[in-house]
């Protein structure tokens, strides 16, 4: 037997190797390009580089990007609570850190 | 295949309107969303109540479902066989597809949204691309290396039902990735239908707890515990680390709760996380009479109030 290390596929961290566009995170979301557009305009996505032509997000744009969207769906929310969850579920961490750091 | 009580998963009365049925799923989505809950089995319990809901809130099912009358839940289930002739049913969920074989067995599949039916619109050329969600031991991010991961990947079988299959990869793990970063593996997602590149697979890291080690984004923590006079006196102290045993300064003067920060010891990402190290202070048990005569020679030289600050 060969081992593990033999034919291990490579991968590399997604977050720290991308530069997203709203076509990529539209393809990656399965979702209209439009609805990508709509997070950014509700401040659910952040935009990283404006002085180019086209938008661009980090990698970390897709995970907020699919939680978003569940969010959406399985709460049944509009985008500007699925925008004021999001504030408050980071605040929530935020002071999560804060108070075990305290401890 | 056991009998679910939909109403009563949903909390409802089995003549609740369209209204109340949403209104109840609301809440319980709410309450057991896995993004946003904290409580024990969410998922789970996310998974019934989407599934009740999926059933209550199209009339179609939810008629064909009551006229299954009132099972009693657990109980083996058949559907009658001339069950479900005449309703037809729409397509209507966009949720999750590992809905129970009792919600199978009377939908089937065209009951369910498979996962496809959302996608595949916007770039018909190209494969589906798949994510999954992994638990790593947090060795696997200290150190890099390869790692056999199985995901589980629903699959249309030849029936048109969906099954769960399982598929092992072997993984490289990139040293530094963090929980919540996602490998991304190109071309290891679905296959397109036609002459298109497959799509890409996403694994979202997650760690296991670590017996010693607490992780908090890319900074590690350890309790480490010292005695009294090391405290007290300052020492040097052996403590493991994720790069090897260190010896570690205890300043004097350090109490229960001091942090000591390793800068860069902790995960190896870009920038690299902080170790901290954590003291506790830990009592020798008074169990012989010379530890006893210790402590109470301790007592006699030093007049220590620990209760000073209550003002008692």
């Amino acid at each position: 037997m060969s081992s593990p290390e033999d034919q291990a596929l490579i991968g590399a961290i997604f977050e720290e190797s991308s530069v997203l566009t709203v076509k990529d995170l539209s393809r990656m979301c399965a979702v209209d390009e439009r609805h990508i557009v709509e997070f950014v305009e509700e401040g659910v996505l952040n935009v990283v580089e404006i002085n180019t032509t086209e938008w661009q997000f980090t990698g970390t744009a897709l995970r907020r990007a699919r939680l978003a969207l569940r969010l959406e769906r399985d709460l049944e929310l509009n985008l500007a609570g699925v925008a004021l969850a999001l504030e408050l579920m980071e605040e929530l961490e935020h002071l999560r850190r804060e108070l075990k750091a305290r401890r | 295949m056991e009998f679910k009580d939909y109403y009563k998963i949903m909390g409802v009365a089995r003549d609740a309107t369209e209204a109340q049925i949403k209104q109840a799923y609301r809440k319980l989505a709410r309450k057991y969303h896995p993004d946003v809950s904290k409580e024990k089995d969410a998922e789970a319990r996310f998974k019934e109540v989407g599934e009740a809901y999926e059933v209550l809130k199209s009339p179609e099912k939810r008629a064909a479902y009551d006229q299954l009358g009132q099972g009693q839940p657990g109980q083996d289930f058949r559907p009658p066989p001339d069950w479900g002739a005449g309703f037809e049913f729409a397509g209507a969920s966009s949720g999750d597809p590992s809905y129970s074989d009792f919600f199978e067995s009377l939908f089937g599949a065209q009951g369910r949204a498979g996962p496809g039916n959302r996608r595949g619109a916007f770039h018909p050329g190209r494969g589906e691309d798949h994510h999954a969600k992994v638990l790593l031991d947090l060795d696997a991010t200290l150190r890099g290396g390869a790692r056999q991961l199985t995901l589980r990947v629903p699959e249309i079988d030849a029936d048109g039902r969906l099954v769960s299959k399982e598929r092992v990869l072997n993984v490289q793990v990139p040293k530094g990735i963090l929980a919540g970063q996602h490998i991304r593996l190109a071309g290891q997602g679905a296959r397109a239908s036609g002459e298109g590149a497959p799509g890409d697979l996403y694994i979202e890291v997650e760690f296991q707890p670590h017996p010693s080690y607490k992780v908090d984004g890319r900074d590690l923590y350890l309790d480490l515990p010292v005695a009294p006079w090391e405290a007290a006196l300052g020492a040097a102290v052996k403590t493991p680390t994720p790069t090897g045993t260190v010896d570690l300064k205890i300043p004097a003067g350090s109490h229960a709760g001091s942090k000591l920060r390793l800068k860069g010891r902790g995960i190896p990402a870009s920038p690299p996380g902080d170790f901290y190290v954590v003291l506790q202070i830990a009592l020798p048990p008074a169990n012989d009479d010379k530890a006893n005569a210790a402590y109470a020679a301790f007592a006699a030289a030093l007049p220590f109030n620990p209760r000073a600050s209550l003002g008692v």
